[in-house]
């Protein structure tokens, strides 16, 4: 046991440091630097050689390799540097802007999950067989809706038309209504699916007619044998889904106009802001790979197959 | 054609049936339309009673019984009949009716116990489930009550079982587990659906035999689904055969076994393997058996193979100084249960893994150290055909495309060549041409085997390895493929090393035998100085466990339908 999780926490690690390592080498390779955009501005009214002075402060023509070790270095003990354009620590702004974006995407997997699970106990309830039918065919139109198309129509509908949910100037909690739902939808589509799927396959399994045999009834199998064999893969793919969330949150926060890590990275890209850029790529890698993490950690607890397995104790 | 009744109902008034099932109809809906799978069949199941439901696969006999349970698949519907349980007609009852008396009047024992409890449940609190249910017990006396039953059904450290998952049960083990939960409310019924076709023979019979004990025991009817002819003559009282979802013939099982009236049920009993034990009609010499001669195609000597697990020193030794030798153009048959290191066997004989000591020679290739021009001179000498023939081919692929690939492997043979090899290799196996066009799933289970031995001869080698060939099959088509692999053996001078679990069915096709337990070889020689002389407890225990012993004087009957002498 104790073995699998060291494995499990090394493999994150490596993910992180490849992620980092990439991204630098990536963001290094771009034409062009944050000093350039930033000083090349005539409004400054700076001359050429001013330029190279600023240059050299900033230390940004010195050898790629010492940068990477320096800013590595500066990582692990939770210096994210300076943004150059805004001129103060990238970790200030990330206080501001991270907060936002948490409460977001953590709505917003909550709603996906509740979605997907009425969608799923919905259909399991006779007298729904439409709606199973329905929703079955849901998904693969679900994914392919884009969700900054899907958020202009949702303002389209319930803000402009039935007038339901202020976007001008809305209250903090009412504001999150329609960017939750934004990004709730394309993700509980395809966990309604598996989830869909799964209770479908676990219901041919031969110990839930045993189970019938005892005299349970339909809903008392449902809830105490299949729903457990049926959330254990969904498990797997709502730690990949995560990652859509982050991709949702950065475009859902553009449409609807509000801070969070998604406008800070807009910004960021426009301006190049090196700094900023590389501090949101790590932390949005370590937010993936941390939920990666716990949904592996928490598989041998929930399945007693997998601890045997892993040697633990039986 | 009378013969003075013996049995214990006779000479008494007849008590009301338990299960009186009249005019029974079944149906399944499929994208083809509605297909009829059981036609207005009655019988009865008096109290105490073992009533046998045989037949081959679609014979409707697992329909019968889920139907009867009321837990017949989503597309299957009750079309008509009566389902009498204690008097009481619950053929129209609504599932939620039902479930009130599954579990406590009628209960199941399953085919398969190793998908039959829940992976991510306790066995405790599976068997203490059916008390909770129906309201008879609750908490920690539910629990305590749970413990009882598994002691009751043989478990040993019932305590410790409770608390453990079902992966870390055996197969037995589960198949005891699910007895315990059949019986615990004591029903009037018991179902048992193929209770033992999973498990190991000696496993079987204990299973069986504690089947009959409870029954005894409780008073409780039973209801035994099965296949295995073996089986129903030597557990129960009466005997339904069923074909095509119509009843053929049924009554006292000694009677229908000592005088079948229907011409199907004589093919049944001229085809179970258990039933009849016939001498090898290939006159091989069995002397040889154990002796060095030169005409040793497969030499085996001081095999071991280690494994190692999960990088950990602790390896497991799955075979452990094997030695056996096979004659050219004979049948050497590896018996053992599972674990008992057939597959390990056979996977280094045809060169899947090297050995990790001992020596292996094939047809005088030397498997210890081969090299690459060896491994591939060898693949054309030995061909394997496995158990699954809906797993083993290709589904996308036409029958002339699978018997084409292993051609397509050497040295290229021109297009209309290989055309006519096939269309011979097709007609050797006793197939018409026009299947080559068809794809497996158009094919039945016994057609599809044929065409794996198609497969397997299309390289003319001269090893066969049948990996429990014929044991998913049903026996009539079992018997057809036996039959297949004798002539195929006589024309064209194959060696076959036969795996299997089925004794019987070694007994009717080999000529020498290697038993093995736990690695290691415990006898061999010929079949018949092993199985009518074992020497070591082991094969002694193994063939003991062959059902069908009830009848002795059945073996060797010829197709006949004079009434034997069985008593």
């Amino acid at each position: 046991m104790a073995r699998y999780i060291f494995s499990r926490v090394g493999q994150a690690l490596l993910v992180l440091w490849a992620t980092f390592t990439i991204s630098f080498v990536l963001l290094q390779a771009m034409p062009g630097d944050a000093v350039m955009v930033k000083f090349q501005n005539p409004e400054y009214g700076l001359s050429a050689e001013q330029i190279a002075d600023i240059r050299a402060a900033y230390d940004a023509d010195g050898s790629v390799v010492l940068q990477y070790v320096h800013t590595i270095g500066n990582f692990i003990t939770g210096d994210f540097g300076y943004s150059l354009q805004a001129g103060v620590a990238v970790s200030a702004q990330l206080a501001v802007n991270l907060p936002s974006t948490i409460r977001l995407a953590g709505l917003a997997f909550a709603t996906a999950v509740l979605l997907a699970v009425v969608i799923a106990v919905l259909s399991n309830i006779s007298g729904f067989t439409r709606l199973r039918s329905f929703v079955l065919s849901l998904p693969s139109l679900f994914v392919s809706i884009p969700a900054f198309w899907l958020g202009i129509m949702l303002i389209q509908i319930f803000s402009f038309r039935l007038r339901l949910v202020p976007v001008i100037n809305p209250g903090e909690w009412e504001g999150l209504i329609l960017p939750v739902l934004t990004i709730a939808v394309p993700i509980s589509a395809p966990m309604a699916q598996i989830l869909l799927r799964n209770i479908d396959e676990v219901l041919t399994r031969p110990f839930v007619s045993v189970a019938r045999a005892k005299g349970a009834s339909h809903a008392f199998v449902l809830w105490r044998h299949v729903a457990k064999n049926a959330v254990l893969p969904v498990l797997t793919v709502a730690g990949v889904l995560f990652g859509e969330l982050l991709a949702g949150a950065v475009i859902t926060e553009t449409v609807f106009g509000l801070n969070g890590i998604g406008s800070l990275a807009e910004q960021a890209v426009n301006f190049q802001d090196v700094a900023v850029l590389q501090a949101i790529v790590v932390i949005s890698a370590a937010a993936f790979v941390t939920i990666n993490l716990a949904v592996d950690l928490l598989y041998p607890v929930l399945d007693p197959r997998l601890k045997a397995k892993l040697g633990g104790v039986a | 054609m009378t013969i003075s009744p013996i049995g214990r109902l006779e000479g008494t008034v007849l008590p009301a049936p338990v299960l009186d099932v009249s005019g029974l109809t079944i149906s399944y809906r499929d994208q083809n339309g509605t297909r009829t799978a059981v036609h207005g069949i009655d019988f009865s199941v008096a109290p105490g009673e073992v009533v046998a439901l045989v037949g081959e696969s679609g014979s409707g006999k697992s329909s019968t019984a889920q139907a009867i349970i009321g837990l017949l698949p989503e597309n299957g519907r009750l079309e008509s009949g009566s389902i009498r349980l204690n008097q009481q007609d619950i053929a129209g009852w609504p599932q939620k009716r039902l479930d009130g008396i599954r579990g406590s009047v009628i209960s199941l024992v399953p085919q398969d116990p190793g998908n039959s409890l829940n992976p991510v449940k306790t066995i405790g609190r599976q068997v203490a489930e059916i008390l909770i249910i129906h309201g008879k017990a609750s908490g920690a006396v539910a629990d305590a009550r749970a413990i009882e039953l598994l002691e009751r059904v043989g478990l040993n450290q019932p305590a410790l079982r409770a608390k453990q998952y079902p992966h870390e049960l055996s197969g037995g083990m589960k198949q005891r587990v699910l007895i315990a939960i059949a019986i615990a409310l004591k029903p009037s019924l018991i179902i048992a659906d193929e209770p033992t076709s999973a498990l190991d023979v000696t496993v079987q019979k204990h299973i069986l035999d504690l089947i009959d004990e409870l029954r005894c025991e409780y008073g409780t009817a039973v209801l035994l689904v099965t296949h295995d002819l073996g089986v129903a003559a030597d557990r129960s009282d009466r005997l339904i055969v069923l074909k095509q979802g119509k009843i053929q013939e049924q009554g006292r099982t000694a009677d229908i076994l000592a005088n079948p009236q229907s011409a199907y049920t004589r093919q049944l009993l001229a085809d179970a393997p258990s039933l009849n034990v016939r001498p090898r009609r290939v006159a091989a010499p069995a002397e040889a058996a154990g002796k060095e001669t030169s005409d040793d195609i497969i030499i085996v000597e001081g095999l071991v193979q280690d494994f190692g697990l999960g990088g950990k020193e602790k390896g497991l030794r799955a075979l452990d100084d094997v030695s056996f030798r096979v004659r050219r153009g004979t049948t050497h048959a590896l018996v053992g249960e599972s674990g008992s290191g057939k597959t390990t066997t056979i996977r280094t004989v045809a060169a899947f893994q090297k050995p990790t000591s001992g020596k292996v020679i094939v047809d005088g290739l030397d498997l210890s150290s081969p090299p690459r021009e060896t491994l591939r001179l060898l693949r054309k000498k030995i061909q394997l055909v496995y158990q699954n023939p809906f797993g083993s081919l290709d589904p996308r692929q036409t029958i002339a495309g699978i018997v084409e690939e292993p051609l397509l492997n050497f040295e290229p043979v021109p297009r209309v060549k290989r055309a006519e090899i096939i269309a011979s290799t097709i007609e050797k196996v006793g197939l018409p041409l026009d299947v080559l066009q068809r794809r497996p799933h158009a094919l039945s289970g016994g057609q599809r085997q044929r065409v794996a031995i198609a497969r397997a001869l299309v390289l003319d080698p001269q090893i066969l390895i049948l990996d429990e060939a014929v044991s998913a099959l049903d026996v009539t088509v079992q018997a057809q493929i036996l039959a297949l692999l004798d002539t195929l053996q006589r024309d064209l001078g194959l060696t076959y090393l036969f795996v299997s679990h089925d004794l019987a069915v070694v007994h009717q096709i080999s000529d020498t035998v290697s038993v093995l337990n736990g690695g290691k070889i415990v006898e061999s020689g010929a079949v018949e100085d092993v199985f009518e002389r074992p020497q070591s407890p082991y094969t002694r225990e193994l063939i003991d466990a062959i059902p069908g012993k009830k009848y002795p004087s059945l073996a060797g009957r010829p197709l006949s339908t004079h009434s034997g002498n069985i008593r």
